[in-house]
């Protein structure tokens, strides 16, 4: 039977068009794996993103700060073919691309850990780390291959599952985050987008997500790291990107960057360099 | 692409292989009982109620369990089965069709009009029934992923919808005969494997899953993986073999088995590998178990709703077309609510989960033993279809339970 989930279900709605036929976007910063321009996206009513631009380098940790509701996980689900955005452009390698799928979005390298992970509970680790993407051995499924590779990529993440043949619903929260990370660097992607990744976790396990997005960057990756707790990113992010109300509230350089000036950003009591709040 | 480095494994990826080939035997039994596959384990109740009810009609009335009543058993069961096999698809998807009794129904009526009225060749006739299968498959399928309508109310208009073309299409004579001499006839009533045939099919089957559970384990062992123990395999492909064999043997005592039981088994089978070794399989559990999270990872969700309403509805009209080669005829009750209430049933009592995402194949089988075997005895003991009605829905209830619980860690 149909669950009805009216509001979680991101299946790409028609939204105005109107949009569409905004002036051309400004080219994509040189070196960047992907760039966002003039993105905008609308629920209904509700403007979720607007006019949204940003960038992402290889070898770089960019982080999406804002408060709740800011846009954050729509952004996200934008950037991971989830959402399709009502109007602006999103540029791989410099070039314009259509994002009309997840799958889409995996195919050119581009994959996501959605905020409430999106694992399918029923199924176990193996299952779900190569779901859509199993490996086949003469039109059957490689289980082998896929629960080797499950090892390897779990020992990689340094984590403790206990068997890579428990169904989902039986690991920890922890454990989860890390079956879904694993799933979106099998792959090897060039972006990886975290929506939120920390808001299960307790202080140790938020130290090893951390830990592992830095080797994330060592690897060459880039990577999209959001959270609403700007603090935790400070020690890992190399740019600062604020969202408030659906809108780019400041781009900010980690290096410089103090606390408060983020925490005024997302709130928009000051404004620090970079784009002003409206 | 940027290539991923391996980093030096500073540890070993895998336990052991040995950790589980202990030797010990009582210190392994609790693991080897948590590691038992979904599969295994939830047949156990299923084949436990199977066993008990077995015992308890074979108790008060002993023709019960004769060779005979138990191959006319097997014979009635195998229509409902194929039906109930496509629930099973849909169920699995995180959908139902109601649908089902009234499909079979029109495919029976289509096979006796195409045939007796317009003189058609009965294969002719069959392959234009599993075409109405087809197509109401696709309608349900693509109504409720394009507009997303719910598949309960749905498949119950189209429940009606196609009852009523099913009377259209008997017409005024509201009931057709089927000729005895026709092969379909032949087939469903006086079809069955000559115990040479049987006992090859059995000896056949028997070497490919030893084959394969031998074949896998090496593998395993080679890629170093955790494997099952060499005598769990023997058990397992000893238990199969005691299975069939005995099946075989003490059916063949009175006719044997059916050609629609044959037909029936193998779909089980076939929808079980499928549905555990395919690509395809693995999507219809992840859409049933969360629609959403299955797109998120890349599954063609909408195709794979599809494939299960049509492949459901297709079984459903196969199912009406061994019911009407049954019967030798088609009229205006076939197919009627009995049909899709038992199917349905019957996914569930076999342990095939109403919300989506749990249950096997073998469900269909073990589901439909189960009622057939309950209205079977009910029967014999000469009580009427009252009582029948109750003690099925008060099983019904009990299967309902189970699936309920068995869900609860997750949704409370
Ligand atoms: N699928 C959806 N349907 C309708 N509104 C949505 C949907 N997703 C998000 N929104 C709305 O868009 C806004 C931004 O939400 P979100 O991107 O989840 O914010 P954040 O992740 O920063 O907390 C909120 O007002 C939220 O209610
Ligand atoms: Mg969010």
């Amino acid at each position: 039977m149909t669950r009805p989930q009216p509001h979680s279900q991101p299946e790409p709605r028609s939204g105005s068009r109107s949009g569409a036929a905004a002036p051309p976007p400004a080219a994509a910063l040189p070196g960047a794996v992907l760039s966002l321009r003039g993105i905008s996206k609308n629920f209904g009513g509700v403007r979720a993103l607007s006019d949204v631009s940003l960038d992402v380098r290889p070898h770089e940790v960019l982080a999406v700060v804002g408060d709740n509701g800011a846009g954050k996980s729509t952004l996200a689900g934008v950037i991971a073919g989830a959402y399709r955005p009502d109007a602006g452009q999103l540029l791989l390698d410099g070039r314009p691309v259509v994002l009309g799928s997840p799958a889409v979005a995996r195919s050119l390298g581009i994959a996501a850990v959605f905020q409430d992970l999106a694992l399918c509970h029923n199924l176990d680790v193996v299952e779900n780390l190569f779901l859509a993407h199993e490996p086949t051995r003469g039109g059957f499924l490689d289980e082998v291959a896929m629960e080797r590779k499950a090892w390897e990529l779990l020992g990689q993440l340094g984590t403790s599952v206990p068997s890579v043949r428990l169904p989902v619903r039986e690991l920890s929260g922890g454990q989860r985050q890390v079956v879904a990370v694993a799933r979106a660097l099998l792959g090897s992607p060039r972006v990886v987008v975290l929506d939120e990744p920390t808001a299960a976790l307790g202080i140790r396990q938020t130290a090893e997500v951390l830990n592992l997005v830095e080797r994330l960057r060592e690897r060459g990756h880039a990577v999209v790291l959001i959270s609403h707790q700007a603090a935790d990113l400070q020690a890992v992010a190399d740019r600062f990107v604020v969202l408030r109300l659906g809108r780019v509230g400041g781009e900010l350089d980690a290096a410089s960057v103090g606390y408060e000036d983020l925490l005024a950003a997302m709130t928009g009591a000051s404004r620090p360099g970079g784009r002003k709040p409206r | 692409m940027t290539p991923v480095p391996a980093p030096p494994s500073s540890r070993a990826p895998y336990p052991a292989a040995s950790a589980f080939d202990s030797d010990a035997p009582f210190a392994r039994l609790p693991r080897l009982l948590r590691r038992l596959p979904d599969r295994e384990l939830g047949m156990l109740p299923i084949i436990g109620a199977l066993v008990l009810i077995w015992a308890v009609f074979g108790i008060i009335n002993p023709a019960f369990l004769s060779a005979e009543n138990l191959v006319n058993l097997t014979l009635q069961s195998a229509p409902t089965g194929v039906i109930a096999l496509g629930v099973v698809l849909v169920l699995l998807a995180g959908q139902i069709d109601l649908s089902v009794g009234s499909v079979s129904g029109l495919a029976a009526s289509v096979v006796a009009v195409t045939t007796v009225l317009w003189e058609w060749p009965i294969g002719l006739g069959i392959v234009l029934a599993l075409s109405v299968g087809v197509v109401v498959g696709l309608t349900y399928g693509l109504l409720a992923t394009r507009l997303g309508l719910p598949s309960f109310v749905l498949t119950l208009a189209g429940l009606m919808v196609l009852a009523g073309v099913q009377l259209r299409v008997l017409g005024s004579r509201g009931s057709i005969n089927l000729p005895f001499e026709s092969w379909l006839v032949d087939f469903a009533q006086q079809g069955f494997l000559s115990p040479a045939a049987a006992w090859s099919l059995v000896a056949a089957v028997i070497a490919v899953v030893a084959a394969v559970q031998l074949l896998e384990r090496s593998r395993r062992a080679r890629a170093e993986l955790p494997r099952a123990s060499l005598a769990r395999v023997l058990l397992r492909v000893g238990g199969l073999a005691a299975l069939l064999g005995g099946t075989v043997a003490y059916l063949g005592t009175a006719r044997g088995i059916g050609y629609p039981v044959v037909l029936f088994l193998s779909l089980v089978a076939i929808v079980d590998v499928l549905l555990r070794r395919t690509r395809w399989g693995r999507s219809v559990r992840a859409v049933g178990g969360d629609r959403r999270s299955a797109m998120l990872a890349g599954v063609a969700v909408r195709r794979v709703t599809v494939s299960c309403f049509v492949a459901c509805s297709t079984f459903a009209a196969l199912g009406g077309v061994l019911a009407a080669g049954r019967l030798a005829a088609a009229n205006q009750g076939t197919g009627g609510a009995e049909t899709y209430l038992t199917a349905i049933a019957a996914a569930v009592i076999g342990g095939t989960s109403l919300f989506g995402g749990r249950g096997s194949a073998w469900s269909a089988l073990t589901g439909v033993l189960v009622i057939t075997s309950i209205s079977s005895g009910l029967t014999l003991l000469n009580l009427d279809t009252a009582s029948r009605y109750i003690v099925t829905g008060l099983v019904l209830v009990l299967a309902l339970t189970a699936d309920t619980l068995l869900r609860a860690p997750r949704s409370r």
